[in-house]
Order: structure tokens, then C-alpha cells, then sequence
């Protein structure tokens, strides 16, 4: 099939507007079953149902930081105990005056959002086990804490819970209160979910360095995310309260957080449903057989591990039949540069990108050694040289993943080299990876719309409640992204789970990632590895087009050829020097390149 | 009184050094931490009283069927809970499979042992005075685990083939070592360390499940600030932490001393995410 000839797919036909049946059949299910629960099942299903529903309240935004954002945080019950408490005691008056219950419930919200941020503090510097290790001790920490100051939460002895007023007074009125809390955090947190915030979660979750050089801030993101998950955890605390009617310390245990979090895991990373079903599941199975009981954290501990060695994907894996359909087998990737005139619209002038006299070594290796560069707009500039010559080094320089001992870099006269890599994204410098950085869980249309995550309007707030800047952007975003993988080429897989691609399909997935920047430079790092020789062509038609189009291009590579075809400049390293610089027939011919690089 | 918090300081931060070296031998073998470090422990205390006290074996004979239950608890946890997820060591999963396998653990102890704290018995049938049994068996048990390591690490052939494996795991294998069953043996030794520790520390801590618990997070401690894989930092630390914490405790009560040793541990981590005495990360590009 020739794909060149098929038109561009307008927005009204997306996976976002028109969802297949197959996706939104649980949900009507789920919410046909738990409306009118109270006409069938007896009052202690009442009970278990409630529970579910408020565990549902905490793990849905404790869903956003371990399976979107991939933290760990296995002790959250430190969240449930703090909101299970600040509303009790507010409620009862032990020191301030009674409030009413739902001051006191929305007083804990923001007080977990508060203490959410506290535990969530070490995630921005300490790496996955350190980062569970710690939210496991704040879990201990608030426990004694909760135990020793006795004067106010009743110690061992506990305190009452609060008590909603009427109609919410009853069992199922209060399951129906619950119900509706866990309605809206499933729809706030599926918004976020479809939103550029949700797609940049998962992106530093499994493509962290891309995520940055998309321009995401990790910790601003990270610490948004922490409010909200505090939040809706302590808000389930003072629901939890209410339904266990009493609390003491012992309510809160370690096996009660590893129920949430392993509720997250066997739901799947990424879902939402999945999580809900896995909550659900693990809330009613013990109820089947009683002498369950006793086993249940055993139990959900050995469906944990059988669940991330055989199936990491969880049950959203096992209902995702969308992505069983093979693919065809025989696809061609096929840009149309003729595109990138819509996609790459300069604002502005974006001037020279410079380097001055860079130098950055490692240990005793001088990996560049005083280098000048100057990447015109507009223009191809090669850089080549042996492995080891500083190329890809220099390209983390320009990207911000190294900081220069010596020397600096410029864009239009403006210092970058002190700015944060994620910065960089907002000077419209964009890049790929020597090894495609790619969300594999993601489809291929949300790894790319990653990269325009910089330009959206809408707060995370706005995206939380799907407002309209929330929803103009993802339309735009999306109509972005669409012809951006036109562009490329790969529009025929926007809905395809990224894993599933090839590794040469995957390399120009990055490139159209990095065209949704409108980059005004863009940084290729040995983007045609892999590639078959007619994609390499393809490519380089591509790369001119992109450099026609006023994005200026420093492209890393090995394929001599390709770079004396395309580039308007060639700059050649050795041991991180300047061997050479000119044009390719000047590099061509140039003895010394011959003899150190291209061989005779 | 100082004496006494001095002794029980350096006794508990004993325990913790040796839970932290059990953390530091499974992570030099496989770069992998893994979360029943704490439950090796555990499992050191509740089989000494086994089958000491419930079994009524002779003390010689439960230590070592203590030990060897550490071992297999560690051979269980490499091929179950480690090398299954290696391959995919980016992902982190062997975070959850060990996070699994130590609560299974955990859990099957609280319910076939009960979760009450159980008595541990005496090993040594003399006196009780200031420098008790109880204080300068996890000091000894330390001792020797470090000299032997040291031995086994600078003198024997399998032990530099297990620092080859630490060292670069790529060159090991291109070596011809047997890389797996390098790794399997490293989480043996380490399941020995880890329930020597617990059955040293018996007396101190009891026979009870919810150790496991505890030493997981206090073993981590002198890892996290000693840097990873570096046993004499792990000591070191371990001490340090064994007197902070018994010092607080003395000082101002059980639940600020926690507060106390976690709010520490936490700035410290904060201020050096590579530990006091570990070394910076490597390139991510």
C-alpha cells in the first residue's frame, strides 16, 4: 500500500473522541452495579462495598504516583492515617472546638496534600528502593506518633469517627456518599490520565531523560502529583474513619498499605480501570472463605509476585485487546516533508547556536578539549569521528546533561549552559537518543505528543476537572502530534502500543517527538543505527526538509555517506579536538580525516 | 547507666551492621537490593527458639539448622525473587518480587508462629551481669562476619571471583565465570549473615515477625549511609545508628528517638543521596 497517497487524519475520528466499545463496556458495567447495589445485596455487602469504595478514594491517586509516575511509595497508609485522624479529632473536638464533618474532612484533604508533599520530598533525590524504603518509615513514623500523643487521639484507646449528617447518616447512605467520592476521583484522575500531565508522568517514569529533554520538570510535576494523591488519600482516611466508626492505631497497618499498593500493580501501570478492578479485587476476595482471613496479606503478596513475573502489564494487560491484533508485517515508513511547512512555524528568528571553547573531562579523560561550533538555522551540520571523539558528549553539552568545565554555549548570544536541562525544551532545542528513549506502555500517538507537553496553556487543576484550555489543548496537541507522525510517516500506527514497533520505526517516533517542540534546533544522535539503506534515504530526504524549513540540525553519525549527502557543514572530532571543519568535498579530501576516520 | 546504653547501643547497631552487609553481599552480586534482608533476620530469631526452645535440640545444633534456614531463605530468594527480573533490571520490579516474597515470608511466620514476641534462649548458660550475653554476642557475631568476609574476599579464589562479579559483571562472564551460581551462593552467604544476626541478636529483640519489619528499615540505614556495597561504611554506620537510637531512647522516649533516627537518616540521604562515604552516579545519557 502506498501510504504517501493517504490524507491526514482529521481529530474527529481519534481513539480520544470516539472510544471503542470494548473500553468503555467495563465502566458502564461498574457503574450500572455499584448504583444499584442496595437492591440486591444484602447490608454486609453494603460494608464491603463502602470499603471498596473508599480504598478506591486513595489507591485511584496513589495510581497516578506508582503507576503513572512509577514511585514507589509503599507506605501511603501514613496518608490514610493522618486524614483518618485530623478529621476524627476535628470532628470530636478533643482540641479545638467540634467542627462539622465535613470542615473536618476538608481540613485533612489539605492537611495530606501538606504531609503528601513531606513524604514525597525524598522522591526528587533518591532513586527507586531508597524512595520505598523511606515511605515505609514514615508509615512506622506516624504510627507511633499517632500511638504516643495520647492527649489527642486517644492513644491505644482511640477516638470515634466522625459521623456524616443525613442523608449520609445510614449504611447506604454512606455507601452512596463514598460512591460519589469515588466517582469523582476516578474521573479527575482518568482526566489527568488523557492529559499532557498524565502522558508526562508515564514519560519520566520509563524515558525519564527524554521526558527532560521534552522540557518536563520532574520535581514540579512529581510535587503537584504528590499534593493530589496526599490529598485523596486523607480524604479516604476521614471516610475510613466514619466507616470503621472507631479507630485505633491498630486499624493502620503495614499490610493495609500493601493492600493499595499492590492493588495499583495488579490493576497494571498506566490504567485506571485496571487498578479499580485490582482494589475491588483484592477488598472482596477474602470475603469468599472465611478462613481466607488470616491468609489474605499472604495471598495478595503471592498474587504480586506471580503477578509481576508473569504478567507486569496486570489485569490492563489482560482486557487490552486492542493491542492483540497483529500488525502488518510488512510496512514501510514513508515521510512527507511536504508536511513540515505546516509543523515547523518559526515565531521568531532564532539566531546562532554557538560553542566556545568547551572543555569537559572525565576523571583524566578530556572527552572535549576546547571545542568551537556554530550551527547555523537552516543548515545540516555534520559531526563525525572515531568512537570515544566527544561527539555524543558534546550533543549532552547543548542538551544539558553535561555542565562544561571550561567555555560556554550560546543560543542567539543568550548563556544556556547554565540553564536546567529541561529548559532547554523552552529555547525550542529538541533531540533524540542514540538509544530510542520511548515509553513502550504508551501508544505511539502519546509518545509523541509528549513532546509538545511545553505547550499547553491549562494547569494541572484545569486538567483535574476538564476544563476548556484542558480540552483545547489536548485537541491541539493531538492535531499536532497527528501530523507529525504524518510527517514522518508512522501515522498508520498512532494507536499502536509503542513496544510493539520496530527499532527503525521507533527512531522516527523521536524525530516527530521532537518535532512537536517547533524546535529551532534540533540534535540528532545517530539517528539512522539501524536503519535499512532505503530508510536511511528516507531519512535524509527528511532531515533537509526539517533544515528547509529553518530548524537548524546537528546530526551525530556514522554513516559517512548519509552526512556527505545531506550536510551543509561537516565538523570532524578526534580525542575531542577539531581535526577538521569545512564542507563535505573539503572534509572528503581532507588527508588527515582520511587517514584517522574514513579510510582510504 | 551510660554503660548500659553504650552496650545495648553498640549491640542493636551490631545487628544492623549485619543486616546492612546482607543488604551490601545480595547487591554486589546481582545490583539488585533486596527487601527480605530484614526477614533473614527475622527468620534467624524465630528458628533459634524453634528449635532450641519449642523443639528442644541442643543450642550447637539449632544454630546451625538457624543458619542454614538463612541460607535457604536466601537461595529462595535469588531464584524466585531476583533472577527472574534481572534481565530487566531498569524496571525496577525486583523492588515489588522481593517486596512479595519477603511479606509471604513475613506472613507465613506471623501465622504458623503468632505474632507475639516470643522468648529467645539463652545460649550461653552463665551469670547475667553488666557485660551480658545478650550485648557481646551480636558484637562477636560481627566480628567474625566481617574477619570472614575479609578472608573469603582477600584470600580465597571463590572470593575474588565473587568481587570480579561485583567489580564488572560483563568481563566476569566473558571470563568464564559461573556467574549464577556466584550470585546464588552470594545470596546463601548472605542469608547466613542475616539470620546469624538475628539469632546474635535473639536475646535483644526476641523471637517475633515483626522484625522483619524493623530491620528492613534499620538494616537499610547504615546501607543508605555507609554507600551501597561498602561493608566497613555499613559497620560504621550501623553503630552509629545503634548508639543514636539507644541515646534518644534514653533521652527523650521511644517515639522521638524514632523520629529522631528517621528525621536524621532522611537529611542526610537529602544532602548525599549516595551515602556518607559512596560515590556519585555514573552517566545517564
Amino acid at each position: 500500500m502506498d501510504m504517501s497517497t493517504t490524507e491526514v487524519r482529521p481529530a474527529r475520528t481519534s481513539l480520544l473522541s470516539s472510544p471503542a466499545l470494548s473500553t468503555v463496556l467495563p465502566w458502564v458495567v461498574l457503574a450500572a452495579i455499584a448504583a444499584t447495589l442496595p437492591l440486591y445485596a444484602g447490608g454486609y455487602w453494603g460494608v464491603i462495598a463502602t470499603r471498596a469504595c473508599v480504598y478506591w478514594v486513595l489507591v485511584a491517586g496513589l495510581n497516578l504516583l506508582v503507576g503513572f509516575a512509577g514511585q514507589l511509595a509503599i507506605g501511603w497508609v501514613a496518608l490514610l492515617t493522618v486524614g483518618a485522624y485530623v478529621t476524627s479529632v476535628l470532628a470530636a473536638g478533643n482540641v479545638l472546638p467540634a467542627l462539622h464533618p465535613y470542615l473536618a474532612l476538608a481540613i485533612a484533604g489539605v492537611a495530606g496534600a501538606v504531609f503528601g508533599v513531606i513524604v514525597g520530598l525524598p522522591a526528587l533525590r533518591l532513586r527507586t528502593f531508597y524512595f520505598a524504603i523511606t515511605t515505609l518509615g514514615f508509615a512506622t513514623i506516624v504510627r507511633q506518633i499517632v500511638l504516643a500523643w495520647a492527649s489527642v487521639t486517644g492513644g491505644g484507646v482511640g477516638v470515634p469517627g466522625p459521623v456524616f449528617p443525613a442523608p449520609f447518616d445510614s449504611q447506604w447512605g454512606f455507601y452512596y456518599l463514598c460512591l460519589i467520592f469515588a466517582a469523582v476521583c476516578t474521573w479527575m484522575t482518568a482526566n489527568i490520565a488523557g492529559s499532557r500531565f498524565g502522558r508526562a508522568l508515564t514519560a519520566l517514569r520509563d524515558a525519564e531523560v527524554a521526558a527532560e529533554a521534552s522540557g518536563i520538570a520532574k520535581s514540579r510535576l512529581l510535587m503537584v502529583v504528590f499534593l493530589f494523591s496526599g490529598a485523596t488519600a486523607a480524604i479516604a482516611g476521614g471516610l475510613f474513619a466514619s466507616l470503621q466508626s472507631y479507630i485505633t492505631p491498630d486499624a493502620f497497618t503495614t499490610e493495609l498499605s500493601v493492600l493499595f499498593f499492590i492493588g495499583v500493580l495488579i490493576g497494571g501501570r498506566g490504567s485506571i480501570i485496571g487498578p479499580l478492578l485490582g482494589t475491588i479485587l483484592l477488598t472482596v476476595l477474602p470475603e469468599f472463605a472465611a478462613p481466607l482471613v488470616a491468609w489474605s496479606t499472604f495471598l495478595y503478596a503471592v498474587l504480586l509476585l506471580v503477578i509481576v513475573l508473569a504478567i507486569p502489564g496486570g489485569i490492563a494487560e489482560l482486557i487490552d485487546f486492542k493491542n492483540r491484533r497483529p500488525l502488518q508485517s510488512n510496512r514501510a515508513i514513508v515521510p512527507r516533508p511536504d508536511l513540515l511547512k505546516r509543523l515547523l512555524t518559526q515565531d521568531t528568528e532564532p539566531g546562532r547556536l554557538t560553542l566556545e571553547q568547551v572543555a569537559l573531562s572525565f576523571g583524566g579523560v578530556r572527552a572535549i578539549d576546547g571545542l568551537d561550533l556554530t550551527i547555523n538555522p537552516g543548515q545540516v551540520h555534520g559531526l563525525i569521528g572515531p568512537n570515544g571523539s566527544g561527539k555524543t558528549t558534546t550533543l549532552n553539552v547543548i542538551s544539558g546533561y553535561y555542565m562544561p568545565q571550561g567555555g560556554v554555549a550560546k543560543l542567539n548570544g543568550v548563556v544556556i549552559t547554565e540553564l536546567a536541562h529541561h529548559a532547554r525544551a523552552q529555547m525550542r532545542i529538541a533531540r533524540t537518543f542514540q538509544t530510542p528513549r520511548i515509553v513502550g506502555e504508551a501508544s505511539v500517538l502519546e509518545n509523541v505528543m509528549i513532546g509538545g507537553t511545553i505547550d499547553g496553556r491549562g494547569t494541572f487543576v484545569e486538567s483535574l476537572l476538564s476544563l476548556p484550555r484542558h480540552r483545547a489543548d489536548e485537541k491541539m496537541l493531538h492535531e499536532t502530534a497527528m501530523l507529525a507522525l504524518s510527517a514522518v510517516g508512522l501515522e498508520q500506527l498512532a494507536g499502536v502500543r509503542a513496544d510493539r514497533l520496530q527499532h527503525s520505526e521507533l527512531r522516527f517516533i523521536e524525530i516527530a517527538r521532537a518535532l512537536m517542540l517547533r524546535p529551532a534546533f534540533l540534535l540528532l544522535d545517530e539517528p539512522a543505527a539501524g536503519l535499512s539503506a532505503e530508510e536511511i534515504r528516507r531519512l535524509g530526504a527528511l532531515v533537509v526538509a526539517i533544515s528547509q524549513a529553518g530548524t537548524g540540525v546537528l546530526l551525530v553519525e556514522h554513516h559517512a555517506d548519509l552526512i556527505f549527502d545531506i550536510c551543509h557543514h561537516v565538523t570532524v572530532l578526534n580525542l575531542g579536538k577539531m581535526l577538521a571543519a569545512g564542507t563535505p568535498a573539503e572534509i572528503r579530501s581532507h588527508r588527515e580525516v582520511v587517514n584517522a576516520y574514513l579510510g582510504g | 547507666m551510660v554503660l548500659s546504653i553504650v552496650l545495648s547501643g553498640l549491640a542493636i547497631g551490631c545487628i544492623y551492621a549485619l543486616i546492612g552487609i546482607a543488604y551490601n553481599v545480595m547487591y554486589s552480586a546481582s545490583r539488585v537490593f533486596s527487601f527480605t534482608a530484614g526477614t533473614l533476620g527475622m527468620a534467624g530469631g524465630i528458628l533459634g527458639a524453634l528449635f532450641i526452645l519449642k523443639m528442644g535440640l541442643p543450642v550447637w545444633l539449632g544454630f546451625l539448622l538457624a543458619l542454614a534456614g538463612g541460607a535457604l531463605l536466601g537461595v529462595v530468594t535469588e531464584i524466585l525473587a531476583v533472577r527472574p527480573v534481572l534481565k530487566s533490571l531498569d524496571q525496577h520490579l525486583y523492588v515489588l518480587s522481593t517486596l512479595a516474597l519477603a511479606l509471604i515470608v513475613q506472613q507465613f511466620a506471623a501465622i504458623e508462629w503468632g505474632t507475639d514476641a516470643q522468648p529467645f534462649p539463652r545460649i550461653f548458660n552463665i551469670e547475667r551481669n553488666s557485660f551480658d550475653q545478650q550485648f557481646w554476642l551480636p558484637m562477636l557475631a560481627c566480628v567474625v562476619t566481617i574477619v570472614g568476609l575479609e578472608v573469603l574476599y582477600r584470600r580465597t579464589l571463590l572470593g575474588h571471583a565473587f568481587r570480579a562479579i561485583a567489580e564488572d559483571n560483563y568481563a566476569a562472564r566473558a571470563l568464564g565465570l559461573p556467574e549464577r551460581n556466584l550470585r546464588m551462593a552470594s545470596y546463601a552467604i548472605a542469608g547466613v549473615i542475616g539470620a546469624l544476626a538475628g539469632f546474635a541478636g535473639g536475646q535483644m529483640m526476641l523471637a517475633f515477625f515483626d522484625n522483619a519489619t524493623q530491620l528492613t528499615f534499620y538494616g537499610f540505614v547504615p546501607v543508605a549511609l555507609g554507600g551501597m556495597g561498602n561493608n566497613r561504611g555499613a559497620v560504621v554506620a550501623g553503630l552509629v545508628l545503634g548508639l543514636f537510637q539507644q541515646a534518644a531512647n534514653f533521652l527523650v522516649g521511644g517515639v522521638f528517638a524514632s523520629v529522631a533516627v528517621f528525621a536524621a537518616f532522611i537529611l542526610v540521604l537529602l544532602a548525599r543521596p549516595e551515602g556518607l562515604a559512596g560515590v556519585a552516579l555514573g552517566r545517564r545519557v
